[in-house]
């Protein structure tokens, strides 16, 4: 630590960021202005001096992508085998052979059955009802061409992790490495990893399963790393002294005793899996996803809508079996049982399929069912929506014009008018202050590497976006936390909309939002917003049920008001939490960024949705990473500040 | 059941056999899928079906892909994808050119013509009297501005990547507009619906044929017209000093395209696929089967066949 850290500490243990260094601060700003007007290269990065970072990366690929052709068509060839496979089963049957996929009604049964035997009857009511929902609301082949690239997924990207996760534990190099690189994949938006994926291997199906799985892999790492590592010692010294082989005590000990936290690390794989399936059809991949886009560009929202609570629901089934497979009790059977009767689930889905198969040779409504039995809500959505747009524009209007001229505008002009010089050299001043020469360097790499590669305005267009969502989603969130931390009722409320918003795909919002509040950067902002939100909401209720309930009590007696306890007493000391929901809501409004490019903007979402169709992939990737590097940025300096503020209040 | 079925496909092949030897000795087409490319605009993914449909009749195997407007045209040149019913020259040009060079197939000419430009609905005729002239247009520039504008007006561009000039444009002709470029057609179609329902001024960017003709009323502002030397030469039009100081062409090609293996592995279906042409009334019919009627892209595409048989017959001979 710097003595200017130290000293800092010392003197003025709770003052805010600037404190006692203002001066410095301020005399920073001005000389940099001023050095700035003096030495144009200072204010903007010359053109000429640009690297054509985003020219290199984008022949490396071309090149890779014709060198190693055979080699990827070959991976993915063998991945459109499994593929192959389960679609067959699900949907495709096997014309040459006269064969049928299995009738949606065994598929519910099976649902209903492996509920049951995960977890009883109300499991098994949920999931059976859910996957009738796909039926009989039409979506049954578009759900089960999604189903089919999830299923195949999902293994693939939970054996990976497990396998990379493993090496980690394994050696400490791997370790750091892998940090480092899973950090980064992250917090690179998904759309970001399409060009290159195209380039490389083409497109379809399997290509939107490979880039899916570069997302879905790094939590299952994350989880296989920390549940081998909390294993007791005492399990793995059991492990030792009963004379195991490396190889046994990672089998028989190691994972077993990690199992819990591996199936959290499953459930995050699927979570993941289905947020990539509206992007993964950008390159191909056909099902809800790709349905989803057509209906939004038909403007049938009401339609979209259908579709999406669709991949809502399975993920939710999904999400409900895993869980309760993590909570399953081993069972345990009396010797000697009859094999039919302990696998009872297995025999009666057999039964049933067996019998659906040949009860749909005579009523063919149980193989597929027929358009006419199908149900819509969709017509309703629809008029609801263009009713809104109607009548209420009047009143959305003036709140919009505010915002804009006040807020965004402003905002906006201010981060395209600031030199690169103060920008950087500010936020580094800042991570010098918290964290010493180590935490003022990355601003200065980071966000340099991306005015060196030429990226600088669409860089600040991203952080300006950011910054407003940002703002926003503090005066709803925080405010809305407080509130749910006084009624234990409202939280159970708020807590399931936080739920829905975040598992229903964000695609959906955009037309109803361009309706009423046009191609706009508030727009694009209200967009992130409905994201970006949820973590401050949940962070801040966290941090005020968190708050002592003797200091709450002690400022009571002492005669503070509810405002006084608040400001000065509960704020104060969730403000740790607090700054952690506000970095959060950061991340997930670097994660929508890419989603604005389909509204209309001119950040770094756009550069990646620009790059797809003519797989520039040095601009996608750069542009990908660049977002990465905000939330990096972000992270580190947020994470220093709330690590300095609880040892301050000595909560650390 | 297995029995059953491979009965019925001797049967098939037989009959496949005995129809192919009566049809003459011709080449015969693999029994691999064709894959035929659908994208998110309706007549599109209608006549995508249609021709599929056709195909099937045919007994050729048929499978639909999903793809963007312009990566399609780097997997068409891979073999990835074989046929594309509509490649437009005012988007894909540049593409298409690229991946024929690679070996991609123009497989010839429908007699459909496209036009993009800025377009607007017919009720802002009384409230900017003059249209569709552009001049007219910028008279009422103030009409059309908005919080983020200021006193320009606001024209809905396309994507900005599409390559238009319109910004350009605007300056060449010395225009008081801000082009505010979409991300997607989507948007676009949102932003005119909103409007539309509103009953506000709106301009933006359109093309034909699509089915937006089918469901709102308007047309295209008349810009000065186009001569190829106003891309090219300053000297020309209005603007001494600037190029794009004219509209787009207003009559833009209509291909379609095949893959580089097409004509080698189904012979026959690539000369089906040649002979296939189609006009502009009866893309925006067929678009207007699905974004008026309600009708599946699946089941407009079977009631398009069963009406217009006298269209798609020749086709088959």
């Amino acid at each position: 630590m710097t003595d200017t850290t130290m000293r800092a500490t010392a003197d003025r243990p709770s003052v805010g960021i600037f404190g006692p260094h203002i001066l410095v601060f301020g005399t920073f700003v001005v000389a940099t202005v001023a050095l700035a007007a003096l030495f144009p290269p200072l204010d903007t990065w010359p053109e000429e001096w640009v690297l054509p970072v985003r020219e290199w990366v984008t022949e490396f690929f071309a090149w890779l992508g014709a060198v190693a052709k055979p080699v990827t068509r070959t991976i993915a060839w063998l991945l459109a085998q499994p593929l192959a496979f389960v679609e067959a089963v699900l949907y495709r049957g096997v014309p040459d052979w006269g064969l049928k996929p299995l009738p949606w009604v065994a598929v519910v049964a099976g649902a209903v059955l492996i509920g049951h035997w995960l977890a009883g009857a109300r499991l098994a009511l949920f999931a059976g009802s859910c996957t009738a929902y796909l039926a009989v609301f039409g979506l049954w082949q578009d759900s089960m061409q999604t189903l089919s690239i999830v299923l195949v997924t999902v293994p693939l990207a939970a054996g990976a992790g497990l396998a990379l996760g493993i090496w980690a534990t394994r050696s400490a190099r791997a370790d750091k490495v892998l940090n480092a690189a899973l950090d980064l994949m992250q917090a690179t938006p998904h759309m970001a990893y399409l060009a290159p994926v195209v380039v490389l291997f083409g497109f379809g199906q399997v290509p939107a399963m490979l880039a899916t799985l570069i997302f879905a892999v790094p939590p299952m790492a994350r989880c296989t790393i920390l549940g081998i590592r909390t294993v007791p010692s005492d399990v793995m010294e059991a492990g030792r002294m009963s004379g195991c082989t490396t190889r046994q005590l990672l089998w028989k000990v190691e994972l077993p005793a990690a199992q819990q936290t591996l199936l959290l690390g499953l459930n995050q794989v699927v979570m993941q899996t289905l947020a990539m399936v509206v992007i993964a059809s950008l390159v191909g991949a056909s099902g809800l996803g790709q349905k989803l886009l057509y209906s939004l560009q038909q403007l049938q929202i009401g339609k979209a809508v259908e579709q999406g609570i669709a991949i809502t629901l399975i993920a939710i089934v999904l999400d409900r079996l895993t869980r309760a497979a993590m909570h399953r009790a081993p069972q345990r059977i009396p010797d000697g049982t009859a094999w039919h009767v302990r696998h009872v689930h297995l025999v009666a889905f057999l039964a049933i399929t067996l019998g659906a198969v040949l009860l749909a040779q005579v009523l063919p409504q149980l193989s597929v069912l027929p358009r006419n039995m199908t149900l819509s809500f969709g017509q309703p959505i629809n008029d609801v929506v263009r009713w809104i747009s109607r009548n209420l524009y009047a009143y959305i209007k003036p709140v919009r014009d505010t915002i804009t001229i006040w807020l965004l505008l402003p905002i906006r002009d201010f981060y395209l008018w600031l030199p690169w010089t103060t920008f950087i050299g500010f936020l580094a001043l800042i991570g010098w202050y918290l964290g010493g020469l180590r935490l003022a360097l990355v601003p200065v790499c980071l966000l340099g590497f991306m005015m060196v590669a030429g990226f600088w305005t669409p860089l600040m267009l991203t952080i300006y976006l950011v910054t407003g969502c940002t703002i926003l989603a503090i005066m709803i969130g925080v405010p809305t936390g407080i509130w749910a931390s006084r009624h234990p009722r409202g939280a159970k409320v708020t807590l399931t909309i936080c739920d829905t918003l975040q598992t229903f795909p964000s695609f959906i919002y955009l037309i109803p939002v361009i309706m009423l509040l046009q191609t706009s950067d508030l727009s694009n902002v209200i967009a992130m917003l409905a994201y970006a939100t949820v973590p401050a909401v949940r962070y801040t209720y966290l941090g005020m049920i968190l708050v002592p309930k003797a200091t709450v009590e002690a400022a009571t007696a002492s005669g503070a008001n509810a405002r006084q306890r608040l400001w000065k007493v509960e704020l104060p000391i969730a403000l740790p939490e607090i700054l952690l929901g506000i970095n959060q809501t950061i991340m997930m409004a670097l994660s929508m960024v890419a989603i604005t490019a389909l509204i209309g903007s001119r950040d770094l979402g756009q550069e990646i949705y620009k790059a797809l169709p003519g797989a520039e992939t040095g601009r996608g990737l750069i542009a990908g990473i660049g977002i990465a590097f905000i939330g990096i940025t972000a992270d580190r300096l947020i994470g220093a500040w709330a690590r300095r503020r609880k040892k301050d209040l000595g909560l650390a | 059941m297995k029995i059953v079925s491979r009965f019925m496909r001797a049967g098939l092949l037989g009959a496949a056999f005995a129809s192919a030897a009566i049809g003459g000795a011709k080449a015969e087409d693999s029994a691999d899928p064709i894959k035929i490319i659908l994208n998110n605009w309706s007549s599109q993914v209608v006549f995508a079906n249609v021709v599929g449909q056709l195909l099937e009749k045919q007994g050729k195997a048929v499978e639909y892909v999903p793809s963007d407007g312009q990566l399609q045209f780097m997997a068409l040149a891979n073999n990835d994808m074989d046929f594309q019913i509509e490649v437009w020259e005012g988007s894909h040009h540049e593409s298409f050119v690229k991946s024929v060079a690679a070996g991609a197939l123009d497989l010839g000419t429908h007699d459909a013509v496209t036009r993009e430009d800025w377009w607007y609905p017919s009720y802002m005729n009384e409230m900017c009297p003059g249209l569709p002239d552009w001049k007219a247009l910028d008279a009422c520039a103030e009409k059309l501005a908005t919080a983020e504008t200021g006193t320009k007006g606001r024209f809905v561009g396309p994507p900005a990547d599409w390559g238009k000039h319109y910004s350009e444009r605007i300056e060449a002709l010395g225009m008081n507009f801000q082009e505010v470029p979409v991300g997607q057609a989507a948007t676009l179609w949102a932003e005119l619906q909103a409007a539309y329902d509103r009953k506000e001024p709106i301009v933006l960017f359109n093309w034909t044929p699509n089915f937006i003709e089918a469901k709102f009323e308007g047309q295209f502002i008349e810009f000065p017209v186009f001569e190829p030397e106003c891309w090219s030469d300053p000297a020309w039009g209005q603007n001494p000093d600037k190029i794009y100081d004219c509209g787009a062409p207003a009559k833009g090609y209509l291909k379609k395209a095949g893959s580089k293996q097409l004509v080698e592995k189904w012979p026959d279906a690539a000369a089906f696929l040649k002979k296939v042409n189609l006009t502009n009334p009866q893309f925006a019919s067929a678009a207007a089967l699905v974004d008026v009627d309600g009708l599946t892209p699946e089941d407009a595409a079977t009631k398009w066949i069963a009406d217009n048989e006298a269209t798609w017959k020749p086709w088959t001979e």
